[in-house]
């Protein structure tokens, strides 16, 4: 099989690494080569971050390029427009709507573009959705990581029992059950 | 089994493999994982130690004691502990000693992107380069055989795609060498002129003997696949490169010093066209050019700077690429920023209006240096800032009113008190500003000697920094204590100490707001009547503070009520929150 390439993006803080903590264990309990790339240090301030996941059967290398990813996970949709150009020609891109300011626009430096995910659709197969909503209905804000991993779910040919085995291996006893019911609403979510 | 491991944590796991019992270093992106993974292991001693010199001496220590010894850093550590490296090749091992190095090619958080293979070159000792995380754990041990056999220091270098991304590997159980007896050896222990000379002499007759173990060593290897186009790589680059042309022939190089040069002009002479794709400087060609190994390119098509990847190989060798959608309007961009309730917002804002001149230094607040804050002047390296203000100072009395240096309490450790010992032996009148938010943050919330805490989550003696300021001779008046949160009190002590002809020390003491100790108050609350939209709270930068509609607004999840808003709000706006 070819490699098969995911970007999870997002700013700094929201969780991003945990979303390919599960990814890459349900991936490599399914007996795949598997690599995850991310970024520690500065950019986890607050700034723009990546992750990459890419699993097959002989992964060479540990990032996605441009051009290369058949899924981009966005935790935000102005990352999701920044990366637009690493997507696959039919790629799809599961996007969460809630948008976080960055600082050039808090300052008024810049301003925060219009309609992103409408300009994304007219682009790529787009999922978006307000993850954050689902989240609070799962019970914390911080669940925002597992909605999104579970539209992602839904879209992948994974077994559900491999899900839910890195589900248990990855997320704390004590946030389990709540990042299952996130998991659960984000593979439920359906486009309008 | 295999399993899913950080290029970091499979270094530390082939340190636990081949019986390694002590480790010390300094954190440094991307590098700093090895050592904390090293340390959940119990039967390495694992430390954090004050700075790179220091984490290196005591590895040599350990090394001469008899135990399979090791500290990692990142590229601009080694720099720092250069002095030890190079004079280490000389007095050699006595059980094996490895030194992690870290590159971070594209610069995602550091200073500069220097290319650490050099120092192999340098400092006259074997380098090997992991490509992915079973490598890793693979050639740390392989390093430790290295280096008891060539009776040598053994360099291991990564760079932030392989110490930082994830790859399958198998584990083995731990070896359990013995300690090996330590015998008294003044002709290879005591580098004095008259022994170096010698030394200098054994040092070559070593790279002698290595460059004959890189000719055959498996860690090189040839992989023959289409004989018409040839590439020699090492490290991420080789994986790059076999992504973007899996049928092209790859001479591989896991030892990247010395190079095995006689095996890569057997392998020149099985292509028709060879190329070498390196990250950064032209490593590799330039010692294959030297030899007289005809090259059809290098550096020519992938520069000098950044990291490659298979998209970058495939464009330098012309090939076809893969199309690419953008949005088509310029997007701001997602500087990092300080986190909703730093500690170092109060400082830079009040810096910042005192309109001063503030030498910057390594860490999260270098971050005071971008927009709004705009407050750095500078930044070259960990414990500069004292020294540069020092400098300047001396050539403009007059700035040193002026003016003050910037340094967190980690740096302060590392490199920042030889600073405050100089400028107060050599008169100077400047004042000195320590960020102690009580843990080393832009690494990871790291322990330091300034913590209590040691790597292995023991109390420890807390160094006192206002007392070894003391020591060092700061007049025991000029030394200040403040809390950076009440920006009032910040700016009178300022003012007091930047008016005295002495020397001044002012600690800036708050916990980082991370910190799971540290107790948050409810989100500040904001009323639209009274907010006249003057954005005077806008100027702090803070992440948890929206402008939209003429009026303020403060973003509920982000907000830690640290209040510092409603120190700059002169209508009354902002109330701090309650429980």
């Amino acid at each position: 099989m070819n490699t098969i390439s995911v970007m999870i993006v997002g700013v700094g803080g929201q969780g991003t690494l945990l979303a390919s903590k599960v990814l890459g264990q349900a991936l490599v309990s399914l007996d795949y080569d598997v690599k995850v790339s991310e970024v520690h240090g500065m950019s986890q301030r607050g700034g723009s971050v990546v992750t990459y996941v890419r699993f097959g059967e002989e992964v060479h290398s540990p990032i996605v390029d441009l051009g290369q990813a058949d899924y981009m996970l966005a935790f935000e949709p102005l990352e999701a427009a920044r990366y637009l150009p690493w997507l696959k020609k039919d790629g799809v891109i599961i996007a969460n709507t809630r948008e976080t300011m960055p600082m050039p626009v808090i300052t008024g430096a810049a301003s925060y573009p219009e309609n992103i995910v409408a300009k994304l659709s007219q682009r790529a197969n787009v999922v978006a959705l307000d993850a954050m909503q689902l989240a609070l209905e799962a019970g914390s804000a911080k669940a925002v990581n597992m909605v999104l991993m579970g539209v992602l779910a839904a879209r992948m040919d994974l077994p559900e029992s491999a899900w839910q085995a890195a589900l248990e291996k990855q997320v704390p006893p004590r946030f389990l059950e709540l990042n299952r019911r996130a998991f659960a609403l984000g593979q439920a979510h359906k486009e309008e | 089994m295999k399993e899913l491991m950080l290029g970091n944590a499979a270094v530390a796991r082939g340190l636990y493999e081949a019986g390694c019992r002590f480790v010390s270093s300094y954190p440094g992106t991307p590098s700093t994982e090895i050592t904390e993974k090293a340390a959940e292991y119990d039967e390495i001693y694992a430390e954090w130690a004050s700075n790179e010199k220091v984490a290196l001496e005591s590895a040599v220590g350990a090394s001469l004691a008899g135990a399979r010894s090791f500290t990692a850093m990142k590229h601009v550590g080694l720099n720092v502990a250069a002095d030890p490296l190079f004079t280490a090749a000389y007095v050699g091992v006595n059980a094996g000693l490895v030194v992690c190095v870290a590159d971070d090619p594209a610069i995602h958080s550091s200073q500069n992107e220097q290319d650490s293979r050099h120092y192999a070159r340098a400092a006259k000792l074997p380098m090997l380069e992991p490509a992915d995380s079973a490598e890793c754990l693979a050639f740390a041990k392989r390093a430790f055989d290295i280096s008891e056999q060539y009776d040598t220091p053994v360099l291991l270098r990564t760079v932030t795609r392989i110490a930082h991304s994830q790859s399958l590997v198998e584990t083995s159980p731990r070896v359990e060498p013995p300690l090996r007896p330590y015998a008294k050896d003044m002709q290879k222990y005591v580098a004095m002129p008259a022994v170096a000379v010698k030394r200098h002499v054994v040092v070559e007759e070593h790279m002698e003997a290595l460059r004959g173990l890189t000719e055959k060593i498996d860690l090189n290897r040839e992989e023959m696949r289409d004989p018409t186009v040839g590439f020699v790589a090492s490290g991420a680059a080789y994986q790059y490169v076999r992504e973007a042309f899996p049928q092209a022939s790859v001479f591989k190089i896991g030892m990247v010093y010395p190079l095995p040069v006689e095996r890569i002009r057997a392998f020149a002479a099985k292509v028709d066209r060879l190329y070498v794709i390196e990250e950064l400087d032209p490593f590799i060609e330039t010692a294959l050019r030297a030899a007289g190994i005809a090259l059809a390119g290098g550096k020519d098509r992938t520069g000098l700077l950044g990291e490659l990847s298979q998209y970058r190989v495939r464009k330098a060798m012309g090939a076809s690429l893969p199309p690419t959608k953008t949005l088509g309007e310029t997007l701001p961009g997602r500087p990092p920023v300080m986190c909703a309730g730093c500690p170092h917002r109060g400082l830079f804002t009040v810096l910042s209006r005192m309109k001063l001149t503030v030498f910057g230094d390594i860490g999260c607040y270098t971050l005071g240096a971008t927009p709004p804050l705009s407050a750095l002047d500078t930044t070259l390296c960990m414990g500069a800032s004292f020294n540069m203000l020092h400098g300047y100072a001396a050539i403009r009395p007059e700035e040193a009113k002026k003016s003050v240096a910037v340094l967190g309490d980690s740096t302060f450790i590392h490199s920042g008190i030889t600073g405050v010992v100089n400028t107060v032996y050599n008169l100077g009148v400047t004042t000195m500003i320590v960020l102690d938010n009580a843990i080393t943050g832009m690494t990871g919330h790291q322990q330091n000697p300034t913590t209590g805490m040691t790597l292995k989550n023991v109390p420890a003696p807390k160094i006192h920094i206002e007392k070894l300021c003391e020591g060092a001779g700061v007049p025991v008046q000029n030394i200040r204590v403040v809390d950076p949160g009440d920006m009032k009190e910040l700016t009178r002590v300022l003012r007091e100490e930047l008016a005295k002809d002495a020397p001044s020390v002012v600690v800036c003491r708050r916990p980082c707001a991370l910190l799971k100790y540290v107790k948050h108050k409810p989100p500040v609350r904001i009323s639209a009547d009274k907010c006249r939209g003057c954005r005077a709270c806008m100027k702090l930068g803070c992440p948890a503070l929206r402008f939209a509609q003429g009026k303020v607004w403060v973003d509920e999840t982000q907000c830690v009520g640290c209040g510092l808003c409603a120190q700059t709000c002169g209508f009354g706006a902002i109330e701090e929150g309650e429980a």
